[in-house]
């Protein structure tokens, strides 16, 4: 089980069809950095391709930081950076997109 | 478990440093070892000890030093990328004639080898790119 | 060194723009020297780190084409292109300077599963 990091929004459309396609049942995503632009409501459809196995977080300081928290989809958990070393250890690997 | 992190991007364009900071910060503080940071390509710069932070900003340097301080950590800076960055320590600044060496204290400059150690010897490497 | 971890690398930046396909070379040629096994996989915009008849000279640049023949030689011989990203860019392994492995975006997956640790550039 891998968990992918994801710091680029979704303008990188290239980038997040490519860890899409590299997600396997059980992996979890984490967006962190701008990659939590990606969490908005809005852009809810852009994650409707994964299995409802994989965990989708978003990084509890970048969407504060970016004024954002209220606006994410019902898909997204939101983890703090203790919840998101536990993904690293919880996994067995991580990838970074960027 | 034994976390090391590579670092790739620059502390100054890119959250990446920042964002790996409190990633250490918080893994020490849960009980697990750092085994090493492998500071890469433009992540090198964060090691230069004439680095003037703004008032008013995080001073990323020496929140590094002081986390290595604590917690004795190893904080590897890629010679090859440090060098030819301008971050020399003083053995270097001596092999290419400069003045001076600049490497802040807590920082190691060290090769590539510093980092497939950390890859064979890590439950866990996470990248922080940009 | 205690054991031998597998590391995969997967390339996606172009060369010559930007730094990383060489700071992912020198990664790559390290850990083979270190004994690690270690696979590459170029996608996107970085398949053209692969491409034949670079000539750099003008721009005053290292031939990365010449650094990634060499890998053979570092016992680098587990190399995958996502097939995809050929086609998009009007291109064919024939193309290329090295004898690789071409793969489905959707495959990329197992490499990860493969490997114990996976870097990215």
């Amino acid at each position: 089980m891998t968990l992918h990091i994801l710091n680029k929004s979704p303008s990188a459309d290239a980038l997040i069809k490519r860890m899409l396609c590299a997600i396997e049942d059980g992996d979890a995503i984490i967006m962190i950095e701008d990659g939590v632009l990606g969490a908005l409501d809005a852009h809810q459809g852009l994650f409707s391709s994964i299995p409802d196995n994989v965990a989708l977080f978003a990084l509890e300081a970048d969407l504060e930081a970016r004024g954002i928290t209220s606006r994410i989809s019902e898909q997204v958990s939101i983890a703090d950076d203790k919840q998101f070393v536990v993904l690293c250890s919880d996994m067995d690997k991580t990838v970074s997109w960027y | 478990m034994k976390f090391s992190l590579v670092i790739q991007a620059s502390p100054f364009s890119h959250q990446s440093t920042a964002t790996a900071f409190r990633f250490a910060q918080t893994l020490l503080d849960e009980g697990h070892e750092l085994f090493r940071v492998f500071f890469y390509a433009e992540a090198t710069l964060i090691a230069n000890n004439q680095i003037c932070s703004p008032q008013g900003e995080a001073d990323l340097p020496q929140q590094w030093q002081t986390l290595a301080e604590e917690h004795q950590l190893d904080l590897v800076v890629c010679i090859a990328a440090a060098v030819k960055r301008g971050v020399i320590d003083d053995n270097e600044a001596k092999r290419y004639e400069k003045a001076s060496g600049n490497l802040r204290e807590t920082f190691e400059l060290s090769g590539l080898g510093q980092l497939a150690e950390a890859i064979a010897v890590s439950d866990r490497v996470i990248t922080f790119g940009a | 060194m205690s054991e031998k971890k597998s590391v995969l690398i997967i390339n996606q930046k172009s060369p010559y723009g930007d730094a990383a396909a060489r700071e992912s070379l020198d990664i790559a040629l390290t850990c083979s020297i270190f004994e690690m096994p270690v696979t590459l996989l170029f996608c996107g915009d970085a398949i053209f780190q692969l491409l034949k008849d670079q000539q750099p000279g003008k721009i005053q640049q290292k031939k990365i084409e010449a650094m990634l023949s060499a890998l053979p030689m570092y016992d680098i011989t587990e190399i995958y292109v996502e097939h995809d990203s050929l086609i998009q860019n009007g291109l064919t392994d024939e193309d290329l300077c090295l004898p690789v492995t071409l793969i489905d975006q959707s495959s990329i997956s197992q490499l990860i599963n493969l490997h114990d640790t996976v870097l990215t550039f």
